[in-house]
């Protein structure tokens, strides 16, 4: 009754191709913001920023990096945990031998490095498709997981072969709080997801998704394949170094080579999976899903006061997760943005049932 | 009729003894004809003549052994999709081959990639060139969108367009390309008699409108015979007529491989 886009009438193209295009959306989306700038680091514990606020919010990005390649581009990737240790790696190097440069901008160079390392992974897409490309993208996973920890130069020989970083500094501001973190978090978080929504509405999106539809038809109608897989494994690693950086810097301050292993890879795809592919909407669902729901069912027990061990409750705590995930994918298979987009179809009509 | 054959030019598009094959499957042999421009041609055959593999071969998805396609002057027997594409050349295809996760629109703006140049970054940004470009397309489309009448459907995902509206898609985002040849194959295949109707008027004001020479792949011989100038005639990969209608009804080889007797 009181969402529907009756009576907001588009008189040109611009306005009909916003990227809201319905009023309530608008407001929705205006008072959500406000409540993520303006309330919620105010009611917020510590720990929940650094448990799960700022991992979600990290992970969302890499989820969006992934997204745009599987999602959007059809390519299979079961390595991308790999980009986001190039980009964390070369954040590292960046800030350790360069002291002087901007964090931002380590930042984006860390992401370009990675997008660098992406496209020449991103080579077998050229001649294989499917689970014959996911396994070859395997190979970036166990290239750099053996690289970081054989080579010692990346970690500037430490003996652990961990790394430490120290709180970043923006033109003053050291990002060292949790709150600090969020917010800086958030802001770049809301920035890349413009980004990577303008790209998807934009002809290099259409040709992504035309390679993934149909990519003999794609081919027909010009779009050329080598540029159109590789641009989408470049802005797909730009994502994930980014968010690889900010994983070594903001959250976890210091890190060894297996930060970055095989299970961040597969998280990262059952993000996309379960939240749904080709959305960006999607990529924040998965990453919530993936990153709070566990913590969320650890505290169950506790909240019921139910009197079990830790090492049930954890125990539980899979296996609730393990069962959510089939029901989900079971219920709707295309994720969890598609169940958002039925109920915004249903809200349309309610409280009539057509 | 004489209206059209005033109309129509010089030979654009030539094919010189094509040969193809997979493996030791011959699909053509020795194939040669040639299209004018601005001409109505149609390619017809039994199942399996090699009439698809035809199309295929001009528009570069496959290579052919021996021959070689001449087009507006140049030839070329192993050109890539994109490049054929670039050169003016559009296709439609038998079995839908519409990038279904897309809006009608989306489907219909792809069609249009190659003519939108801003790079990566402004697209990225949506600033200056990149959106003025998505406007000045979008306008293209939909004037295509008002031609073919599927203005109703624009936002939805093609998916759930029923089978003839989907094919009026595909030749949507085949026009959205302004090709200079306009490769159909079975435009009309599976369609009821009001919308194969529809499709030939569509083709036919394509033709009259913008002067697009049009090669066509059709089952139905009433279709064929109304609305095209001249027609090939396949079988087993190699040609056994060529000529207009009338030429090629009256070929025995013709009649004998393919069209029959009526009783």
């Amino acid at each position: 009754m009181f969402y529907r886009e009756n009576g907001q009438f588009k008189s040109n193209y611009a306005s009909d191709q916003q990227m809201l295009p319905i009023l309530q959306d608008r407001a929705f989306m205006l008072g959500l913001l406000t409540f993520a700038f303006a309330v919620v680091p105010f009611v917020v514990s510590d720990y929940v920023f650094l448990s799960l606020l700022i991992p979600f919010l990290i992970l969302t990005l890499a989820a969006i990096g992934l997204n745009l390649l599987v999602g959007y581009c059809g390519q299979i990737s079961i390595g991308h945990a790999a980009f986001m240790a190039v980009g964390a790696y070369s954040a590292y190097n960046l800030v350790l031998r360069i002291p002087q440069l901007n964090f931002l901008v380590v930042l984006v160079l860390a992401g370009l490095i990675a997008a660098a390392v992406g496209m020449l992974f991103g080579i077998p897409s050229l001649r294989i498709k499917g689970l014959y490309l996911a396994v070859a993208t395997l190979a970036a996973q166990f290239f750099m997981d053996w690289l970081f920890a054989r080579v010692k130069w990346f970690t500037n020989y430490a003996h652990s072969g961990s790394v430490q970083t120290a709180p970043i500094d923006l033109f003053g501001w050291i990002v060292d709080t949790p709150v600090e973190k969020y917010l800086f978090l958030l802001g770049l978080l809301i920035v890349f997801t413009l980004i990577a929504k303008n790209l998807v509405r934009s002809h290099i999106g259409r040709e992504w998704m035309a390679m993934r539809d149909m990519d003999v038809a794609a081919e027909v109608i010009g779009i050329r394949p080598v540029y159109a897989k590789l641009t989408a494994f470049a802005v797909s690693s730009f994502y994930c170094g980014v968010a690889g950086a900010l994983w070594g810097f903001v959250h976890l301050g210091a890190w060894e080579p297996l930060a970055f292993g095989l299970t961040v890879s597969l998280n990262l795809l059952f993000m996309i999976i379960i939240g749904g592919m080709g959305s960006l909407l999607g990529s924040y669902f998965g990453a919530a899903f993936i990153v709070v729901l566990p913590i969320l069912l650890n505290q169950v027990p506790g909240l019921l006061g139910v009197p079990i061990s830790t090492a049930m409750a954890s125990h539980l705590e899979f296996m609730i997760f393990g069962a959510l995930i089939v029901f989900f994918l079971i219920v709707e298979p295309h994720g969890l943005a598609r169940l958002w987009a039925i109920g915004k179809e249903k809200l349309r009509l309610w409280p009539f049932p057509h | 009729m004489n209206d059209r054959a005033h109309r129509i030019g010089d030979v654009i598009l030539a094919v010189d003894r094509v040969s193809l094959a997979f493996g030791g499957v011959k699909a053509l042999s020795d194939v040669s004809f040639d299209v004018r421009e601005h001409e109505v041609r149609a390619i017809i055959g039994p199942n399996g003549a090699g009439k698809s593999s035809m199309l295929n071969v001009i528009n570069g998805v496959y290579h052919p052994q021996q021959g070689t396609i001449r087009y507006l002057g140049r030839e070329y027997h192993d050109m890539d999709p994109h490049e054929v594409a670039e050169s003016g050349i559009a296709r439609t295809f038998q079995s839908l081959a519409l990038f279904k996760g897309m809006s009608v629109l989306d489907n219909i703006m792809s069609g249009r990639n190659l003519k939108m140049r801003s790079n990566i970054l402004l697209q990225a940004l949506r600033i200056g060139p990149a959106l003025r470009e998505e406007i000045e397309h979008r306008e293209v489309v939909e004037r295509i969108i008002d031609f073919l009448e599927i203005q109703a459907y624009r936002k939805t995902p093609v998916g759930r367009l029923p089978y003839g509206l989907q094919k009026r898609v595909d030749l949507a985002r085949a026009l959205a390309m302004e090709p200079r040849v306009l490769l159909l194959d079975e435009p009309m295949s599976g369609m009821n008699m009001e919308e194969k109707q529809d499709m030939c008027r569509f083709i036919l004001d394509v033709n009259d409108q913008f002067g697009t020479t049009v090669v066509l792949i059709e089952h139905d011989m009433s279709v064929v015979m109304d609305i095209s100038d001249r027609v090939v005639v396949l079988d087993y990969g190699k040609k056994i007529g060529d000529g207009s209608p009338d030429e090629v009804r009256a070929n025995q080889a013709v009649v004998d491989a393919y069209l029959g007797v009526s009783h």
